[in-house]
């Protein structure tokens, strides 16, 4: 099947899907958040919200005020005259405590890979990550960037609770959940840290484009963070650039 | 501070009002009513501002008292209420005093039901509405489904008298008609045929997320994979067991099956409400069709909100509450 791209879909009446690409590549989600931006930044009347995913935006509209036909001719010009510019970049480092009652994986998975813990730690806090989409869950970020030793299925059967704050690997992404609920990914540890936080003025802490790496720390480190979290004192480690 | 008590209760109730917009770029669902327009309409009839919150019900109410009077009103679908065993109807609203009983039985060839209550549900909004999405445990009571000997706070209402329709808010009985794609191109010529020709039948795995259809399978030769993108209410995806998952309000914002097609705006409430074990057929539209019929029944639905009548005083009906 040979596709071209970019293409536009219709999603029933009130969405329509641009699709840039039907794999994952770091150029296409720049251009689909690039996409948002301008969109965002020039609205057009009658779009309602922009979603970016892995490879496409999803624009939903209202059909009362722009009718979706006439919507695409639109969103193709903005396209052709997109410029993908330096925007700024936003990173985090993320704490996390390896192993523990949430990271029950983290031995196991380095048995597979025939590496020691200490140095399969070292593999996933020395990769800098990509937020590619928030989906599935509120505020759950889709991380691209892991290292292609530590590409592991999901698990057959998945687990019924993973709490909010696992770090998770699944495929050849990795993760850190937002809200508890079931999960097939394998988990290494937690972070202090809450991707989502309904009751915050921010209450998501990622959005796509942003770039993530985690930072080993100890448990007591974790405690101290966990308290001043609690207490409203800190949301992120934001590194400024 | 007035309330509303749950005395007894069907097993999937929970508060919704129109739902989260503007989130889903973060993950965060619509949520809402299954059946808006019916939502809108009960919300209406107690005289409720639209954003007001009320209470959904699938297959069986329950019985509430209050502690301050207030107008009710029960849309959906048929369905057998009571006011301490006195008969009275959906579709128009009553007075419920404190001291009597409200009890709402099983509806009738429908899922969803509506209640709601002059000054609405006041919970605290979670990111803008009262809606419970029960996957993340977001908004309404709790974030859960509520249970008996809950108390829920009801808020300030303007007052109004008891309305009825004064036009009726019919549905088609036509097949559920579908936008084709985004990802059609998965699937084979025949296979799309057999979609667009086979009945299928509403299987008994339905959730305010989805809504599982039985039926003959549908391949996709392009796989049953794809890298994940953004899902629509009515998305039609399809994973390799071959069943349709037709995503409803609380759906997940993204997702990694193919999707065959997208059901009309217009026909998702109508989906909502087939019965467990009934056949649906799909019809093929043109998205510019879909949205022609979006817009004529928003415009349907205005003329039913702006039409709503006065109920006489003194209500001679037979088996009817008069007060």
């Amino acid at each position: 099947m040979v596709k071209m791209f970019p293409r536009i879909h219709a999603c029933g009446d009130s969405a329509l899907s641009v699709e840039l690409c039907d794999t994952i590549d770091e150029a296409v989600s720049e251009r689909v958040i690039a996409l948002a931006q301008n969109l965002a930044d020039a609205p057009v009347n009658g779009v309602e919200e922009l979603v970016p995913t892995y490879r496409s935006l999803m624009v939903f509209y209202d059909p009362e005020t722009v009718r979706g036909h006439s919507l695409a001719m639109t969103l193709r010009l903005r396209l052709d005259a997109l410029v993908v510019g330096a925007n700024h970049v936003r990173r985090f480092h993320v704490p996390v405590v390896y192993g523990g009652t949430m990271g029950m994986d983290l031995q196991e998975l380095a048995d597979m890979k025939d590496l020691t813990v200490s140095q399969l730690i070292e593999l996933h806090s020395s990769a800098e990550y990509r937020v590619f989409m928030i989906g599935f869950a509120p505020g759950f970020a889709y991380l691209g960037g892991l290292p292609e030793i530590l590409h592991t299925p999901r698990l057959a059967t998945p687990r019924q609770r993973i709490e909010a704050s696992a770090i998770g690997i699944g495929g050849k992404q990795a993760s850190i959940n937002s809200v508890p609920g079931p999960s097939g990914w394998r988990f290494l540890g937690r972070t202090p840290l809450r991707l989502f936080d309904p009751a915050r003025a921010e209450p998501f802490l990622l959005k796509a484009g942003d770039r993530v790496t985690f930072r080993p720390v100890s448990e007591d480190e974790a405690e101290t963070l966990d308290r001043a979290i609690a207490a409203g004192r800190m949301t992120g480690e934001a590194v400024p650039q | 501070m007035s309330f509303i008590d749950i005395r007894q209760i069907g097993p999937m109730t929970t508060v919704q009002d129109l739902g989260r917009k503007g989130l889903q770029h973060a993950g965060v669902s619509g949520s809402g009513p299954m059946d808006a327009p019916s939502f809108r309409i009960a919300n209406a009839l107690v005289g409720n501002d639209p954003m007001c919150a009320g209470l959904e019900f699938a297959g069986v109410g329950g019985s509430f008292t209050v502690s301050r009077p207030v107008r009710f009103a029960v849309t959906g679908g048929d369905v057998d209420i009571r006011l301490d065993g006195i008969r009275a109807h959906p579709w128009e609203s009553y007075d419920l005093l404190s001291g009597v009983t409200l009890t709402i039985g099983a509806l009738r060839e429908c899922v969803w039901g509506y209640l709601a209550i002059s000054g609405g549900i006041d919970v605290a909004p979670v990111l803008g509405s009262r809606s419970t999405h029960l996957r993340s445990g977001l908004g309404g009571h709790h974030g859960r489904r509520l249970q008996a000997g809950d108390r829920l706070p009801i808020g300030d209402a303007v007052s109004s008298i008891n309305l009825a329709l004064g036009q009726p808010w019919r549905r088609s009985g036509r097949p559920i008609r579908v936008v084709c794609g985004p990802q059609d191109d998965y699937f084979a010529e025949d296979v799309r045929q057999t979609f667009l020709e086979m009945a299928f039948i509403v299987s008994p795995t339905r959730d305010r997320m989805a809504q599982v259809l039985d039926g003959p399978p549908i391949r996709a030769v392009g796989g049953h994979d794809i890298v994940s993108d953004g899902t629509c209410p009515g998305s039609i995806q399809v994973p390799s067991s071959n069943k349709l998952f037709v995503l409803m309000a609380e759906r997940q914002t993204a997702g990694g099956y193919p999707k065959i097609a997208t059901v009309a705006s217009v026909d998702l409430p109508r989906l909502a409400q087939v019965a467990t074990g009934r056949t649906v057929r799909f019809a093929r539209i043109s998205q510019w069709q879909a949205e022609e019929l979006l817009i004529a029944e928003r415009q349907a639905l205005r003329s039913v909100l702006a039409n709503l009548v006065a109920k006489p005083a003194s209500n001679d009906r037979p088996g009817e509450i008069s007060q």
